[in-house]
């Protein structure tokens, strides 16, 4: 079960994922990231804090927008991750990816750092 | 084969006695008109009659009581045909009679004798055959007392013929009471008439025929053997005179009376027969609608079947079923009225607001006659309108329509009601069915699916000097996609490999089989473990679909260097034992999965690790499903809790160490169906 909640801060898309991730509610983070994607964010700040648990259909939901923030110039960070979040991120090369931050002041400092 | 013996055995009988009777009556016909004492008893002639009626009764009995095949018409037609048989029989001997003109012999008294007894034969032989009919034919819907009753009657019937040519000297008030009982017996049994009402129009017409025959027959014997016997009894009063046996008028005034009853029940009948058949064919049609699911029907016949079965109950001039599809368009199905008409009605009705069972909001049935006399253009001048509901929800409507005003009446609203109901019920057991099906040629495919994956794993692992392996694999319900293999490189390399697919079901399967493949292919060409895992990347980026992705470790265990090479990407760590330290340790590095980048780039996220390796070390590969198990409070069995099993029995032989740490972890999660596939293959060296 997930509940995903949106909001906009200065020009930032905060997608804060509460709950756990598995194969039917990956679909769920699917469709906000698409939602995000497609209204033409530039900036999309992913709140992990209370995001318990992501199987690996969850991670694959991430894995699959590299490419495409990528090529449409898309700045993504996640932040506040758990550590066994932040383990499995870590263990399957994600980490090496997907840009990660501690917490949202950090992640919003990087998120305006970051190249585009 | 033993009622055909008896059959002929009565026959046989019957013809005899009417042979003796014969004979005996002449004789005694003869003797009375020459004043001579005759040679044969007074008695012969009855008794033999009584005897021809009994064995006449059995032949019938086991001729046409026992036929298999009942049909009321086939009973009637055969009453026709024996008496049809009787009278030309008997007009032969009348035209016998006629060819021999006035001469002696025609007018001779024996002669006549003679004549008579034959047609009495032909008499009673029909009458037998009719009695044996109708018994049939009331005891048709038997019940305890009807069988009963009908007992009584043969057995008082009995009596009568024994009591009568016996010359019994009985009471006279008994007689009398028996004669006025088995009378009213009779009335009584005559008045069970339910074949009737089985006939069709059709079958009521010939069995009337078939009747009307029969009284003519009756009349002819009745009138000839009157006939016959007033004209011998001038002469003489020594012969067999039916009119003396009680039993012969018993008989005949039974038969007569059943055919007469059975004659004015049909003929009364024939009006209301078209409800009677008309309610038959709604029940076979009830049927229809019914039993169109189990003929492997579609849908669309269970329609056309409601279509058909409502107009003809009710006599509706023209008809339309409209379908609300799902996700195609809606359909319309039509009886003698075209599309048009059908939208021009339609929409009349909408154009003057007539809420109800036309909109596919309502779901009640509705007469709505009144509003179609303001249509101009339009021959109807009835409408019913009936909702299709299958699971409560209404997916159609049926409206019926007459030329009539007026046209419908209740009952007709109740049975194409009860069609309608059937119709939906029938739709929704379609449904259920397909579904049913589908479910389960999915669960079959995931049987195949889960067969191939379990083949897919090797049987026999590798074998060397320097190390022995021991793996375990279980996946959950569905198909994993969990893989491990070795493969012997070269004399002194062995390659190993620990894969987890990403997803569940055939898809899993077979994304673990292009693993597989590619494992078998790549392993051989002794590729470094980086290059083994860039191409496996090259390879798979074009199958995997998007968000898919296989986490893998690839390892080539060095015997002559006494090394370990290994790439990881994207899967769990790898634990390695040092029996030097006694030390457990996981093994950090980076690595990202198969599919997780699918350009050529791919190469700077995965790296070549090498580690040596000394007698004793051991070398643990696992998937998550391991470390992810849960314990009946939701944590998870984790890292540690597995260096530690491992710790425990690391001296013991790497069969012993992978048992130990099922059990482990079964006793962990409380459990042996954990909600995952959990896979782990254990190297240890010698």
């Amino acid at each position: 079960m997930v509940h995903i909640k949106r909001m906009q801060e200065d020009g930032t898309d905060i997608l804060a994922v509460v709950g756990e991730i598995d194969a039917s509610s990956s679909i769920e983070l699917d469709f906000a990231i698409a939602k995000s994607v497609g209204e033409g964010s530039k900036m999309i700040l992913v709140d992990c804090t209370a995001l318990e648990y992501i199987s690996s259909a969850g991670l694959g939901v991430f894995m699959s927008y590299i490419e495409e923030i990528r090529d449409k110039h898309i700045r993504m960070v996640l932040f506040g991750l758990k550590e066994k979040v932040a383990n499995t991120f870590q263990i399957l090369g994600l980490a090496d990816l997907i840009h990660i931050s501690v917490n949202k002041q950090e992640a919003k400092k990087l998120i305006h750092e970051l190249p585009v | 084969m033993k009622t055909k013996a008896l059959t002929r055995l009565a026959f046989l009988g019957a013809t005899v006695a009417w042979l003796v009777m014969v004979f005996s009556d002449v004789t005694l016909l003869f003797s009375d008109l020459k004043g001579l004492t005759p040679d044969v008893p007074m008695w012969l002639p009855r008794v033999t009659l009584d005897l021809y009626a009994i064995c006449l009764f059995y032949y019938y009995k086991f001729k046409i009581e026992r036929d298999e095949s009942f049909n009321f018409t086939d009973l009637l037609w055969q009453v026709f045909a024996i008496g049809l048989v009787a009278t030309v029989i008997s007009l032969c001997v009348r035209l016998l009679e006629f060819l021999l003109g006035s001469t002696k012999l025609s007018s001779n008294i024996f002669f006549v004798d003679v004549e008579y007894l034959v047609n009495l034969g032909l008499l009673l032989s029909f009458l037998i055959a009719a009695f044996t009919c109708w018994k049939r034919l009331i005891l048709y819907q038997k019940s305890k007392w009807l069988i009963r009753g009908w007992m009584v009657f043969e057995i008082a019937l009995l009596i009568v013929l024994l009591s009568d040519n016996l010359q019994l000297i009985l009471w006279e008030w008994l007689l009398t009471a028996i004669s006025i009982f088995t009378g009213l017996l009779a009335l009584v049994l005559s008045a069970n008439m339910k074949w009737v009402a089985y006939l069709n129009f059709r079958q009521k017409w010939t069995s009337l025929l078939l009747l009307l025959l029969s009284f003519f027959y009756l009349g002819y014997f009745f009138y000839t053997v009157n006939r016959l016997s007033d004209t011998i009894s001038l002469q003489s009063t020594a012969f067999l005179d039916f009119r003396s046996h009680v039993f012969n008028i018993y008989l005949f005034s039974f038969v007569m009376l059943y055919s007469i009853f059975s004659f004015l029940v049909i003929l009364f009948n024939l009006p209301t027969s078209s409800v009677f058949e008309q309610k038959l064919e709604e029940v076979v049609n009830f049927q229809r609608i019914s039993q169109s699911v189990q003929t492997e029907q579609s849908e669309e016949s269970v329609y056309k079947i409601l279509l058909e079965s409502s107009v003809s109950s009710v006599f509706a001039d023209a008809a339309w079923l409209e379908i609300k599809g799902e996700l195609e368009q809606d359909r319309l199905q039509t009886y003698q009225i075209t599309e048009d008409d059908t939208l021009k009605i339609q929409l009349h009705l909408n154009g003057r607001h007539v809420k109800g069972i036309l909109d596919q909001g309502s779901d009640r049935t509705r007469n709505l006659s009144n509003h179609l006399a303001t249509l101009k253009g339009t021959r109807f001048r009835s409408l019913m309108a009936f909702p299709i509901h299958v699971k409560g929800v209404k997916i159609g409507t049926l409206a019926l329509l007459k030329e009539l005003p007026d046209g419908f009446n209740k009952e007709m609203t109740h049975i194409v009601s009860a069609f309608a109901n059937q119709a939906g019920i029938s739709i929704e057991n379609f449904r259920l069915l397909k579904e049913a099906i589908q479910n389960e040629r999915y669960k079959e495919e995931l049987k195949i699916a889960k067969s191939v994956q379990k083949s897919l794993l090797p049987t026999k692992l590798e074998k060397d000097d320097d190390f022995e392996i021991s793996a375990f694999s279980e996946s959950a319900d569905e198909v994993g996609g969990d893989y491990y293999d070795t493969l012997r490189i070269n004399d002194h390399q062995v390659g190993l490999i620990i894969a987890d697919v990403s997803g569940k079901g055939t898809t899993a399967a077979f994304h673990m089989s292009q693993m597989k493949g590619i494992f078998h292919s790549l392993a051989q060409q002794e590729l470094e473990p980086r290059e083994f895992m860039v191409r496996a990347n090259q390879a798979l980026k074009y199958c995997l679909e998007r968000g898919s992705f296989i986490s893998a470790t690839y390892f080539v265990v060095d015997s002559m260097a006494k090394k370990i090479y290994y790439s990881r990407a994207g899967h769990c760590p790898v634990l390695i034992y040092r029996a030097a330290e006694k030390k457990a340790e996981y093994l950090i590095d980076k690595g990202a999965a198969l599919g997780m980048v699918r350009g050529k780039d791919f190469r700077n996220f995965v790296e070549t690790n090498t580690i040596p390796y000394a007698s004793g070390d051991v070398l643990v590969l696992f998937t998550d499903g391991i470390t992810e198990a849960n314990s009946p409070k939701g944590e998870e069995f984790g890292l540690d809790l597995l260096k530690n099993a491992i710790i425990q029995k690391v001296s013991q032989d790497p069969k012993e160490i992978q048992e130990h740490l099922i059990n482990k972890l079964y006793e962990y999660t409380g459990t042996e169906e954990i909600n995952d596939d959990y896979t782990t293959m254990i190297v240890k060296f010698k």
